[in-house]
């Protein structure tokens, strides 16, 4: 295969981005179509190259980029079925959000820095996934990273997205420094940073310390995809675009850590200790990221909750030794997901609000936007996982890896022996995933309900429109006029996305479709999975609709939900405003829905544990600087000055004054040296 | 005759030189002391010449020296003087003080002095 191709699947959208960044002042116009055009190309190449390689191929080229002292570093591609997957996904969801931001963002005068920052995101992302080098992996990875960072902060004005975009950049710096040290670990061990060799040597055994290298990589992987303990900047990361949204933190960059656990699986798959961390990750983080999205109240952190717990479903699959599943699942996800922020994004566009209960008291909302409407209720009953959208096969690709290795015999499709996966890590997997499933529809039926079926239009109440006190809120500024309908740009990305969002799950079915081109496994549902967890995720529907319509119920009855009462103000003339809602999500939570909401107080432990014993130690710093340092400084400066103070008061300006001194010296130096 | 007669007048005239110079408030006077300290070396100079019978009498040419440049430097130490009369409408050295670093407490005299002399020169 030419290997031009695939070398310039990275390559263009990051000409693209210096091109768009060069002309982004002088030329405006040019701006659109620098953005698009790259993006697209690549995407289509990245289509070719999938075509070429064909399936059950895989593709090595390198060539060596630095002699090091130990391992070298070589620029090199590694294509195989996993590689040309995700990034067909990847070219997909960008253009697709290149070409939803050129008219969500027509009149932000940054846009043209935007669309650069997004399309060398693109070609990052690009890098990722084609490199067959960790270290040019990590650089993709980091510049990622940063890309995300300015993204986040791409509303600057606003405190909120400053601080989100820090905090992202922190927290996921956090994961990278492991990270990066389990990399150099693993390059020692195996004598090469190339991925092929680096597999190799899993293989065959040659790694010396594959816990801690496992270990090491998987806090770079929690960081990246927002697993459990580092997973607090997602649902804050939603101050960015919605787009934004949509591509990095969504669809493609939290992604990326799966990814690289689905290559690396060998290295995982020698060390039990470490499966089962990244089981209990990913149980914690599906659990606990499902009930927070039950409790909020801002539409995009639902969907980012959400986005959390879809990743830990992946990072669970992983721990259960199928990495088919796992990718089947990250790919299904990253279409429904950025298909979800899209319309996310159209509905608040219309809405002109991030806030699910406002939403609930606009009349007529679901006729306003019937594009959203629509393709927004696919992509969340294929989060749910119902048959036959693609969530539905992924999510029981996942139950049923996760069900073969509590049974001991993990589904690894040869990478390891079954008996490499612990039956631990498969048990925390199957029940968290299970639980996880029932929540997940909840929360899905929760959202679609309040937000498009509110009681507002028949109670003809004009509340005021805004997002509930004291729940966390992550407000965009808006640039659209709300007034207007959507352009076509905003509305035909939706339809794109909503066809493999219901079709991609059959993809999984026959062994020489989806399978064939990934490790030849099996993808198809097995018989007791997928009647439980269907079973279970049409339990958390009616479960969610049943609150939903006693909650109305209540609301028609004039009476305030029961959870709500407490908070009732005193004034009879001034109901509150979430009085008014139907919240399902209160009576389903119970005492839980204030933890919840505020993400079970992660937040609030981190900033007491880690933040604010280093804005102490900032303080004390500044104090030992400002008071102590600076006080030899300026005693030196003062010494220096009275000392010349002294010496002035010599210099008299009487020329027999200096005469005599000087005599007194030559007398004294004549004295010295005669005797 | 002997080397000690012209060395202790020599000395004895550098002393009242030296005096002069350091003592002495007119400027005038205190040139002329600096002109009587000069004669005193040109005094030894001549008289170690001939007590070493030096062939080449380089103790008389160092003279002769000596004595241009002196002359040469009376000539513009008494321009100065001159100038500073006619600027001060003092010769008085004790007065001349315009080029030192007067302490804080004097320090609005320090530049009109300096005006007056630049105000001077421009003249």
């Amino acid at each position: 295969m030419n290997l031009a191709l695939p070398a310039l699947v990275p390559a263009l959208p990051a000409l693209g981005a210096a091109a768009t960044l060069a002309t982004g002042r002088r030329a405006p116009g040019l701006a659109r179509p620098l953005a698009i055009v790259p993006v697209a190309v690549s995407a289509v190449l990245a289509l070719v190259v999938a075509l070429q390689l064909g399936t059950g191929q895989t593709l090595d080229a390198a060539t060596r980029l630095t002699p090091t002292g130990g391992p070298d570093i070589a620029l090199g591609i590694h294509l195989d079925g996993f590689s040309s997957l995700i990034s067909v996904l990847v070219g997909l969801v960008a253009t697709c959000v290149q070409v939803y931001s050129t008219a969500y963002l027509k009149d932000d005068p940054r846009y043209p820095s935007y669309a650069a920052l997004v399309s060398l995101f693109t070609a990052a992302m690009f890098l990722v996934v084609y490199s067959g080098d960790l270290i040019v992996l990590l650089v993709g990875w980091e510049v990622m990273g940063i890309c995300s960072y300015f993204l986040i902060g791409h509303h600057w004005e606003t405190a909120d997205a400053r601080s989100a975009s820090l905090k992202a950049f922190l927290v996921t710096k956090l994961g990278d420094v492991p990270f990066l040290f389990g990399i150099f670990l693993l390059g020692a061990d195996a004598g090469s940073f190339r991925i092929p060799d680096v597999l190799t040597a899993a293989t065959d055994g040659r790694l010396g310390h594959p816990t801690l290298i496992a270990l090491l990589l998987l806090a770079g992987v929690a960081g990246k995809s927002a697993q459990f303990p580092l997973h607090t900047w997602l649902p804050d990361a939603m101050a960015g675009p919605t787009p934004v949204s949509a591509l990095i933190h969504a669809a493609t960059m939290v992604a990326a850590g799966i990814y690289l656990v689905a290559r690396l699986l060998p290295v995982f798959l020698l060390s039990g200790a470490a499966l089962v961390v990244l089981a209990v990750m990913a149980a914690v983080t599906m659990i606990g990221s499902a009930l927070c999205a039950l409790a909020q109240d801002d539409l995009k952190r639902v969907l980012a909750y959400s986005t959390v717990g879809q990743l830990g479903y992946m990072a669970g699959a992983l721990a259960s030794g199928d990495r088919e599943a796992s990718v089947f699942h990250l790919v299904s996800h990253g279409a429904f997901k950025a298909l979800l922020f899209l319309a996310a994004g159209v509905v608040i566009h219309a809405a002109h609000t991030n806030s699910i209960s406002a939403m609930s008291r606009m009349p007529g909302l679901r006729r306003r936007v019937p594009d959203a409407y629509w393709t927004m209720g696919i992509a969340l009953v294929a989060l749910v996982g119902l048959p036959p959208f693609s969530g539905f096969f992924s999510k029981e690709a996942v139950l049923t890896a996760a069900e073969h290795a509590a049974n001991g015999e993990a589904l690894t499709n040869g990478l390891g022996p079954a008996s490499a996966v612990p039956q631990t890590a498969g048990w925390i997997v199957l029940i968290s995933a299970g639980l996880t499933a029932l929540i997940t529809a909840a929360y899905a039926t929760r959202l679609f309900l309040v937000a498009f079926h509110g009681p507002a239009a028949a109670a003809g109440a004009a509340a005021p429109a805004g997002p509930e006190a004291d729940a966390p809120y992550s407000p965009e500024v808006d640039e659209a006029d709300p007034a207007t309908a959507e352009p076509p740009a905003m509305r035909w990305p939706l339809w794109v996305l909503a066809v493999p969002t219901m079709g991609f799950g059959v993809a999984g079915l026959r062994s020489d479709w989806l399978p064939a081109l990934l490790d030849g496994g099996s993808l198809r549902p097995s018989a007791v999975t997928a009647v439980t967890g269907t079973g279970l995720a049409l339990v958390g529907v009616l479960l969610a609709y049943g609150a939903w319509r006693s909650a109305t119920a209540r609301l028609g009855a004039g009476r305030p939900a029961p959870a709500a009462e407490g908070r009732v103000p005193g004034q009879a003339g001034a109901p509150a405003a979430e009085v008014i809602v139907a919240d399902p999500g209160r009576t389903l939570l119970g005492p839980l829905f204030g933890p919840a909401r505020h993400g079970f107080g992660v937040d609030r432990l981190y900033s007491t544990l880690f933040v604010r014993p280093v804005t102490a130690a900032a303080r004390l710093v500044r104090f030992l600087d400002r008071e102590v340092v600076e006080t030899y400084v300026r005693s030196g400066g003062l010494g220096a000055n009275l000392l010349g103070r002294a010496v002035r008061l010599a210099q008299t300006g009487n020329a027999q004054t200096y005469l005599s001194a000087l005599l007194a010296g030559v007398v004294l130096l004549a004295v010295l040296v005669a005797v | 005759m002997h080397l000690a007669y012209p060395v202790v007048l020599a000395a004895l005239l550098f002393s009242v030189g030296v005096y002069g110079v350091l003592a002495r408030r007119n400027v005038v006077l205190v040139l002329m002391s600096v002109e009587l300290m000069l004669n005193a070396v040109n005094l030894n100079l001549v008289a170690f010449d001939a007590w070493l019978r030096d062939s080449l009498h380089a103790g008389q040419a160092l003279t002769l020296f000596t004595i241009t440049i002196a002359a040469a430097e009376i000539g513009l130490g008494l321009a100065i003087v001159l100038l500073l009369f006619r600027a001060r409408g003092t010769a008085d050295i004790d007065k001349v003080t315009a080029l030192g670093d007067p302490s804080e407490s004097t320090a609005e005299e320090a530049p009109a002095g300096a005006e007056a002399l630049k105000g001077q020169a421009a003249v």
